[in-house]
């Protein structure tokens, strides 16, 4: 099986230690995983925005860049979904506008192999043990899109169960969206700053030293919450806990 | 849909700015609402054929829409046959000329109304008050927001915004000035507060000579409509009158009493999270002795033949106005409804609006970003609209314009002002993502001079650094760190699709990588 990564521009950009840890984490688990130079940007931002057209050719890049493989491990929700569920969606936009089927058949290939991290590690590699020791107490925050685009249900929570050491605590109110959403975090800031404040309270509340996600869009807003808050809590991907051993840390 | 009270209506984000920070207007919402979410999660959860109620719903509308054209006749022949007369309004103003013309052949000057979005949407009560004719809300949280001036706030409980305590002072200080006072040293104790309304409302109940209403859903086989409610307002209002006068949206139809039997389910635990609502009202025309004898059905279309021609939007007239899509939504918590410039507030007014008033006004432009498209909307919409879908769709008519109906026509709309530095970004972005050499220097360059990175940003990034840090951005990027230790070698410029020539029109972030 041919996998590769889709970091996303995000972490590849700004969280370079969250592809670390899935290439280390794959790795460990016997898969032969590479990183197309290529790819770029999925275009979710743009769709979300209400630029779809600008973010067809992005679509079009993805397509080229990743078509060739099996398999293709994203650890992000959010970019995910836009591949699954919103790249079928464009493809039958742009029929509907008289363009064709052109860029639905583009697209089509690399929707349904497409996974989340955790999909990836629970569905395809049959595996919720992943041999992680993370001796921390953790509660986990079901980013929206990964809990109600791609329904990963108890997957990450099995995931982190079954690491060593790691204490889970329930996050209450936890499948209520922390206000990140984008563009929708600076549009509307005082509404997603109100949502990011109670997300944190809520997190704080837990005792937990660490706040997971499963997609580091959600984290990088609602760890700069947790600063300006100073509330001592660290916002960690789960990529990075699931690729932490006894022998090497994260 | 009429501009009215919320004519001029700043954008939302201005809107919501105040109610963010009143912490009394949180609370009650964030009670309100969480209360409402978790009582209907169990009311939805004891029912094993939720999943095909629900697609049974949307089926069964999406039916009626596509052939809106023949069941609004047959409704016409069925409520006409059954002596009820009816009218067709293609707006907010010939509705209202019709209505108070209605009124005025009976030589009447106060109504009493059943609670209706209908008339609310086409501003009715403002309208008949300019023609001297007194409209008197009789539903107990309708009462309140008269009462006290205000607007309503959300669909299903418009006093949400109100506790006890305002509630108390509101009747003690307004009873008088409509009709029975307030007793006196009314408390804030809820059955005080219910039997005073009650103890009011009986009063306008005896004396009415005309009702006035909306429908939750007209039968087009048999010409039939429904009120469902849970007060008993209802019901007073539209027995007790002579002369009963209903408007109502040209969406509500169902072609059969069956059809029907899915929705008397699946509204109540949506909206109030009942099994089944106290108060199920239904009429068919006028019957001898019994009842209104004079029934006039007026239908509106208020911009809904035009929503329909969008094939993307239309599903927003799936709607059959139970709120649940507000009582989980987090931005309605945290903004509150008049934040929404629109007696639909949440996130089906964030769909209903800009469609119903079309997207030239500040705030309906701004409604489709209202929404961090968290999804939490579709998944209890028990029509299963697909608000997220919407949204986005209608972003991308602000933002890019496009053909739509607006009465009747097809209308070239041209992009919204004030997004010509978004769209540039966005621009140079694809250009920049379209080529990963010039992605990957605009990563080194990031890389290269994070010490020097501000701590906060000016201009539109001011936005998320007033209340959250920015993230550190690392020494190297992932693609440099897997370059150098997969192939062994440092890692080339632009390896692959490298910019052929600038990027569009001069944009910022689109540096030349080819030295």
């Amino acid at each position: 099986m041919r996998v590769a990564l889709f970091l996303t521009c995000v972490n590849d950009t700004l969280y370079p230690d969250t592809g670390r840890a899935v290439v280390k984490l794959l790795t460990r688990l016997g898969v032969d995983v590479d990183f197309p130079m290529a790819q770029t940007c999925c275009g979710q931002a743009h769709y979300n925005t209400g630029y779809r057209h600008e973010a067809e050719p992005l679509a079009r890049h993805f397509s080229d860049v990743f078509g060739e493989y099996d398999a293709i491990v994203t650890p992000s929700g959010s970019c995910g979904a836009m591949v699954r569920e919103l790249y079928p969606r464009m493809g039958e936009r742009a029929r509907a506008e008289g363009r064709g089927d052109g860029l639905a058949t583009t697209l089509a290939p690399v929707v349904p192999k497409t996974y989340e991290l955790t999909e990836f590690l629970v569905d395809v590699l049959e595996v919720t043990d992943v041999g992680a020791y993370y001796p921390h107490t953790v509660t986990y925050h079901p980013t929206c899109h990964g809990l109600r685009s791609l329904g990963l249900g108890d997957r990450p929570r099995r995931l982190l169960q079954s690491v060593k050491g790691l204490e889970l605590k329930e996050l209450p109110g936890a499948d209520e969206c922390c206000g990140f959403g984008g563009t929708f975090a600076l549009k509307n800031s005082d509404v997603s700053a109100a949502m990011g404040a109670d997300k944190v309270r809520n997190a704080e509340s837990t005792g937990a030293d660490v706040l997971c996600a499963a997609d580091n869009s959600c984290l990088m807003h609602i760890g700069g919450t947790m600063t300006r808050l100073r509330t001592g809590m660290r916002p960690v991907h789960i990529a990075e806990i699931l690729a932490s051993t006894e022998e090497e840390r994260a | 849909m009429s501009g009215g009270t919320y004519l001029g209506m700043p954008a939302f984000p201005k809107a919501a700015h105040e109610a963010v920070h009143n912490q009394t207007l949180r609370g009650n919402l964030r009670h309100a609402t969480h209360t409402i979410r978790a009582k209907r999660a169990k009311a939805v959860a004891e029912v094993s054929d939720w999943a095909e109620l629900r697609e049974a719903g949307k089926q069964i509308k999406d039916h009626t829409l596509r052939h809106l054209d023949r069941y609004l006749v047959q409704l016409e022949e069925s409520v006409t046959a059954a002596g009820g007369t009816v009218h067709w309004a293609a707006d907010a103003d010939e509705a209202n000329r019709i209505v108070t013309y209605l009124v005025k052949a009976t030589g009447e000057s106060e109504v009493v109304k059943v609670k209706s979005m209908a008339t609310q949407e086409i501003g009715l009560n403002e309208a008949l008050e300019a023609e001297g004719i007194h409209a008197y809300e009789t539903d107990l949280a309708e009462l309140i927001v008269q009462l006290g001036k205000d607007r309503p706030s959300h669909i299903l409980v418009p006093a949400i915004h109100r506790n006890r305590g305002e509630i108390r002072d509101i009747f003690a200080r307004e009873m008088s000035e409509w009709g029975r006072p307030a007793p006196e040293g009314l408390t804030d104790t809820p059955a005080e507060l219910a039997d005073a309304a009650r103890l009011h409302l009986r009063e306008k109940f005896l004396r009415a000579k005309v009702g006035v209403s909306g429908a939750n859903f007209m039968v087009a086989e048999t010409g039939t409509l429904v009120v469902v409610e849970s007060e008993g307002n209802g019901r007073m209002c539209l027995t007790l009158p002579e002369t009963l006068i209903s408007v109502v949206g040209i969406e509500k139809i169902v072609p059969t009493w069956q059809d029907l039997e899915v929705f008397l389910q699946t509204l109540p635990r949506s909206s109030t999270a009942e099994r089944m609502n106290p108060y199920t009202s239904t009429w068919t025309g006028t019957t001898d002795e019994d009842g209104p004898q004079d029934f006039h059905l007026v239908l509106i279309d208020n911009g809904r033949t035009d929503t329909l021609a969008d094939e993307v939007g239309r599903q927003a007239l799936r709607c059959i106005r139970c709120s649940a899509c507000l009582n989980v939504c987090p931005v309605y918590e945290r903004a509150g409804g008049h934040a929404y410039g629109s007696v639909y507030p949440g996130p089906i007014g964030a769909i209903l609006s800009p469609q119903l008033r079309g997207t030239q006004s500040e705030i309906d432009a701004s409604l489709p970003y209202a929404s961090s498209l968290c999804g939490a909307c579709y998944d209890v919409c028990p029509v299963a609209i697909d608000i997220p879908e919407v949204l986005v769709h209608l972003r991308e008519r602000v933002v890019q314009g496009g053909t739509v109906t607006r009465e009747g026509a097809k209308v070239v709309l041209k992009p919204a002002k004030g997004h010509a530095a978004e769209r540039a970004a966005m621009r140079a972005a694809r250009w920049a993502f379209s080529h990963p050499g010039a992605l990957r220097t605009g990563q080194r360059v990031a890389s290269r001079t994070r010490r020097f990175h501000p701590r906060t940003l000016p201009g539109p990034g001011k936005a998320w650094s007033e209340t959250r840090s920015l993230p550190a951005v690392p020494a190297e990027p992932f693609r440099d760190w897997w370059q150098r230790t997969r192939s062994g070698q440092r890692p080339q410029d632009g390896p692959q699709g490298g910019p052929q020539g600038g990027p569009p029109g001069g944009l910022p972030g689109g540096k030349d990588t080819s030295k």
